[in-house]
Parts: C-alpha cells; sequence; structure tokens
C-alpha cells in the first residue's frame, strides 16, 4: 500500500524541479513553459493525494480547475513567446536582457 | 440542491463586468477603425454599472453566497468600489495614447474589463478556489495587456518575464494551498480557521503551506525578494498597461492577503507575522534606496511600488483592526495615487513619443501649470508630505506598528521614508526650477483633465479630511 507521505514526497521532489528548472535554465524559454507545467502537475499530484486519504472530492474538483487554467496559462505564454520570436528572432533567455537597471 | 436566484445578488457588479466586456468584444467587431471611441464609452459605461450595482448591492450584513464560494462584506464593498474608480480613470488617461499609436483595438478594453471581473472576483472569494480563479483571470489578462504593443521589443521581453515569475508565483500560492487543504481538509476560508484555530502551529504541514502562501504572496505583490518583476515589467509595459496594473491590481490583492491571511489563518498570526515583517523590512528598505539610481521614471515609480508594499505589509502585520484598517486605506490611497501619477506620463507622451525619463518631466510648470500642480501634489503624496493623503496613510500605518510594540520597525519604515522622499522631491524640482527641454505643446482632452483634476484633488482632499474613508475602512473590519 503506497502511504500519503510517498505521493507528498513525490509531489515535494516534482516541484523542487519545476522551481529549480525555472532558476537554473539559461537556454530556451520552452523549458520555462515545461518547468511551471511541471510545477502544477505536482501541486495536482498534492491535491488528489490528500483528496483520496481525507475521502473528500473537493481536492479532486481543484484539480480540474487548475488543469483548465494551467491549459489557458500554456497558451498565453506560447503566444508571448510568437510575439517574442516575431521580434527578437531568439527565444535564448540569456539574451533577454535589454531590461536592466 | 435547487438554485437560489439570491445567490445572484451579491455578485452583480461581476455579471455587469462581464456582460460589458462580451459587448465590446462583439460590438468591436463591426466598428470601423474611426469607430473605435465607441468601445472605450461602452467600457466606463460599463464599469459606472458595476459601481452602482456595488452601492446597491453593498452595505448591511455579511452575506455568503453559492455554498460559501462568494462573500459579500463591507471590505469587499468597499475594494470593490475602490478597484472600479481607479481602473475607470486609468481607462480614461489610456485613451488619448492608445489613440495616437493606433492600439485603440477593442482587445485592449476585453482584456481590461476581463481584469477587472478577475480583480472583483478575487475581492468577493471565500473559498482558495474562488481566489485562485479570480487570481488567474487577472494574471492572464494582464500577461496579455503587457504584450498588447505587439511590435515593441521591451513590451514583449517585459510579458516573458512577468508571465514566467507570475506562474511561478501562482504556483508557490498553490503549493501552499493544497498543503493546507490536506492539513485542515477544506477549501472555504471559515471552515480552514476553524481547523486551523483547532491545530495551531503545532502542525508542521500547516506552517509549511503558510510559508509558501506567504512567497506566492509575496510574488503576487512584488515583495522583497520577490520583486525582481516589478521594475523590469514597469519599465517594459506601454504606459497605460504600467498604470493599469500598478494601481487597482494593489487593490485586489490586498483582498487577496486578508482573505488568506486574516481570515483564513489568523491563529498562525504569529507565524506569518513574523515573515511578512521581513518582507516589510527588505521592501521599503530595497525600493527607496534602488529607486534613487533610476533615470527611467517608470522604472523609478516600479521600485516605489515596492517600498509601498512594504507599508501596506507593516499594516498587515500589526495584527490589530487598527492595523488591517490602515493598511487598507493605505492601498485604496497607493491605488489612486499610483493611477495619478503614470496619468501624467501618459498626457506628456504624443505620437511618437513617450515620456518616460525623468528629464522630460523638466519644466512642467511652464509648459502646463495645473498638470505640474497635480504632479507635484501627486509626488509630495507618495513621500508622505503633509497634507497630502499618503502622509495620512504612513501615519495610520505607523501608529497601528507601534500600538503593538514593535516600536523598530516602524524607526526602519520611518528612516528608509526619509531616504525615498528624496527622489519624489527630484522630480518636484525637475517640475518646477528646471527649464523644459522641448517647446512642443501638451495636448490633452477635457476628459483627461477633468480625470486629472479629480484624482489630484482627492489626494489632497483625503489628506485634509481622511475620516469619511477610514471610517468606512474601520468598519470592515469590526
Amino acid at each position: 500500500m503506497i502511504a500519503l507521505s510517498d505521493y507528498l514526497i513525490v509531489a515535494g521532489i516534482l516541484f523542487s524541479i519545476g522551481v529549480a528548472g525555472i532558476f537554473l535554465n539559461r537556454k530556451n524559454v520552452i523549458v520555462l513553459l515545461m518547468c511551471i507545467e511541471l510545477m502544477l502537475l505536482a501541486v495536482n499530484t498534492n491535491f488528489v493525494a490528500f483528496s483520496h486519504f481525507r475521502h473528500d472530492i473537493t481536492g479532486q474538483v481543484f484539480v480540474f480547475f487548475i488543469l483548465t487554467v494551467a491549459a489557458a496559462e500554456a497558451a498565453i505564454g506560447l503566444a508571448i513567446l510568437v510575439v517574442l520570436f516575431r521580434n527578437r528572432r531568439t527565444i535564448n533567455v540569456e539574451d533577454l536582457d535589454s531590461l536592466k537597471g | 440542491m435547487p438554485f437560489n436566484s439570491a445567490n445572484l445578488l451579491p455578485i452583480l457588479p461581476e455579471i455587469a463586468i462581464l456582460i460589458t466586456a462580451a459587448v465590446v468584444l462583439v460590438v468591436d467587431l463591426y466598428l470601423k477603425e474611426k469607430d473605435k471611441g465607441v468601445n472605450h464609452v461602452l467600457a466606463l459605461i460599463g464599469l459606472l454599472v458595476a459601481f452602482v450595482l456595488t452601492g446597491l448591492v453593498g452595505g448591511g450584513e455579511r452575506v455568503l453566497a453559492f455554498d460559501g464560494n462568494v462573500v459579500r462584506d463591507l471590505m469587499s464593498d468597499l475594494l470593490k468600489a475602490g478597484a472600479l474608480i481607479v481602473s475607470a480613470l486609468t481607462l480614461v488617461y489610456a485613451r488619448p495614447w492608445l489613440k495616437d499609436r493606433n492600439l485603440l483595438a477593442g482587445e485592449f478594453y476585453v482584456l481590461s474589463l476581463c481584469a477587472v471581473l478577475g480583480m472583483l472576483v478575487m475581492i468577493s472569494a471565500n473559498t482558495f478556489l474562488t481566489l485562485y480563479l479570480g487570481l488567474e483571470l487577472l494574471a492572464l489578462s494582464l500577461y496579455a495587456l503587457v504584450a498588447f504593443d505587439r511590435d515593441s521589443k521591451l513590451g514583449s521581453e517585459a510579458a516573458m518575464k512577468y508571465f514566467v515569475l507570475g506562474a511561478l508565483g501562482s504556483g508557490l500560492l498553490l503549493y501552499g494551498i493544497s498543503m493546507i487543504y490536506g492539513a485542515t481538509g477544506s477549501i472555504e476560508l471559515g471552515a480552514v480557521a476553524r481547523a486551523v484555530a483547532e491545530q495551531g502551529s503545532g502542525n508542521k504541514v500547516l506552517v509549511f503551506g503558510v510559508a509558501f502562501l506567504v512567497i506566492g504572496i509575496g510574488f503576487k505583490f512584488g515583495a522583497v525578494p520577490f520583486h525582481m518583476w516589478v521594475p523590469d515589467i514597469y519599465e517594459g509595459a506601454p504606459t497605460p498597461v504600467a498604470m493599469f496594473l500598478g494601481s487597482a491590481p494593489k487593490i485586489a490583492a490586498f483582498a487577496m492577503i486578508v482573505r488568506l491571511l486574516v481570515e483564513g489563518l489568523n491563529a498562525l498570526h504569529t507565524d506569518w507575522q513574523g515573515m511578512l515583517a521581513i518582507l516589510a523590512v527588505l521592501s521599503i528598505g530595497l525600493g527607496n534606496v534602488a529607486a534613487i539610481a533610476q533615470s527611467n521614471i517608470k522604472r523609478m515609480f516600479g521600485y516605489s511600488t515596492i517600498s509601498h508594499v512594504g507599508f501596506i505589509f507593516l499594516g498587515l502585520l500589526a495584527g490589530s483592526t487598527q492595523g488591517y484598517a490602515s493598511a487598507m486605506f493605505y492601498t485604496l490611497t497607493y491605488a489612486l495615487m499610483a493611477a495619478g501619477a503614470f496619468g501624467i506620463l501618459t498626457i506628456l507622451s504624443r505620437e511618437g513619443f513617450d515620456a518616460q525619463n525623468l528629464e522630460d518631466l523638466k519644466g512642467l510648470n511652464e509648459r502646463d501649470p495645473w498638470y505640474a500642480a497635480m504632479m507635484a501634489l501627486l509626488m509630495f503624496s507618495a513621500a508622505g508630505v503633509p497634507p497630502t493623503v499618503g502622509f495620512m496613510g504612513k501615519l495610520l500605518v505607523l501608529e497601528a506598528v507601534v500600538r503593538v510594540d514593535m516600536v523598530w520597525l516602524a524607526l526602519v519604515a520611518v528612516f528608509f521614508s526619509i531616504i525615498g522622499a528624496f527622489y519624489y522631491l527630484r522630480v518636484v524640482k525637475f517640475i518646477y526650477f528646471d527649464q523644459p527641454t522641448t517647446a512642443v505643446p501638451i495636448v490633452t482632452t477635457g476628459g483627461v483633465r477633468a480625470a486629472m483634476t479629480v484624482n489630484g484633488l482627492a489626494i489632497l482632499f483625503l489628506g485634509l479630511f481622511p475620516a469619511a474613508l477610514l471610517g468606512l475602512c474601520q468598519a470592515a473590519f469590526p
């Protein structure tokens, strides 16, 4: 039997990978979008695990909303990415440095 | 469970905004290029209707609707009214700027109205779910708005940064919410508060969740050390968008922090008080010091926002009803002030020219004495000079902090405010004591002038007679 803590640990690791990816990644903006998805999916894992072990359906309902919002978020992120590429001909994170001060 | 149409009553303002957004979206399709101003009028009418509805359904006892998902109380009434007024002001200021650049498209108004809808939903949220949905509706609209000037290199870069860091903030907030859900078994703030009061800070899962929650809130507010996006976005975004996202969303963010920390997790007050104190001190310190070094005025406003956020946190962390009321007063007046200061920048801009350097304000008094006076009032208020409302706000917040025996915090805040006064007064010096660098006349419409007059004089009036607004704020926290 898999215990609640196991799910939480997996979710915690996934979440940490996502956050670390955002800060460490210096190459590609698309990887940033993947990291954001990973974070949200880790949260979903948390919610489903809690929901199952607490016998409370609310957590699973919450997950559906998060999934929907994540889809909308990815759509906007990719749209911004397209605009960015059209303007600058690059999606390298290190090249996004014109705003400094 | 039968549907009770009385549920719809508390969310009538939201419904009005949603309908307006939908109407603008459709009407825009049939408008010729020269008639795009109709969108503007429609959006303003929508905001006005929502404002009137807020007044009509407002007042009286706290009402829960939709099985506790939505709440209507005195705090939500006041914050909604504030958010609607400030949003309407920003739309008025934005119009000439957009028109000069052929950006007066329906999309701007649809996205702005969706953002306003998101704010209203956040303000009336009573569960984590409603709060999250409102927050995302606001954030997603703002990401798109920042990238609104499609051909601007800086705009698209700012939008990307805002998107990534905003999504990171939402992720952290959600992770905290999932932990609190796990510990309490509910997402409704009332039930969460009861469960938290039972468990106290003995439950480490709860404390863990609160830490993530505070970090998420820090990201959304732009408090140090989660502030790195603020100056970049303020500089890169088109001026009207920076004005929009720098003013009214702060009111919604204030609602979020009160709902989460004060209504939901009040029993853990000692835990989040320390975290907020660190964020507040760092924000006030770094915001004021870094702002001095800026030559770009939009960027300077970015750092100034960070320092004002520190003050809002100060009021909240006091943990007394007096502290909450003073933080609310501060937030509302700050939003008004930010809208006005950015409004002056949009007025100074013209076709092919964006006012965004400090030098662009030089000699404003000779070019237009009235706007110069308004800008001076706004800057005095931001610096906290009596008799403007900024002074009143700072005084109330500091008084609340001192009352709970955190004198050192108040001293730190005062010290850095004095440093901060320098860069605000430098703007006033540019306006009154320097020669203009250009002879191009300032062209504005009567509507903009009227709005700016109301905005500037409100700053003065609220500073002289703060009792009415303060009374409303205090009534919201019985």
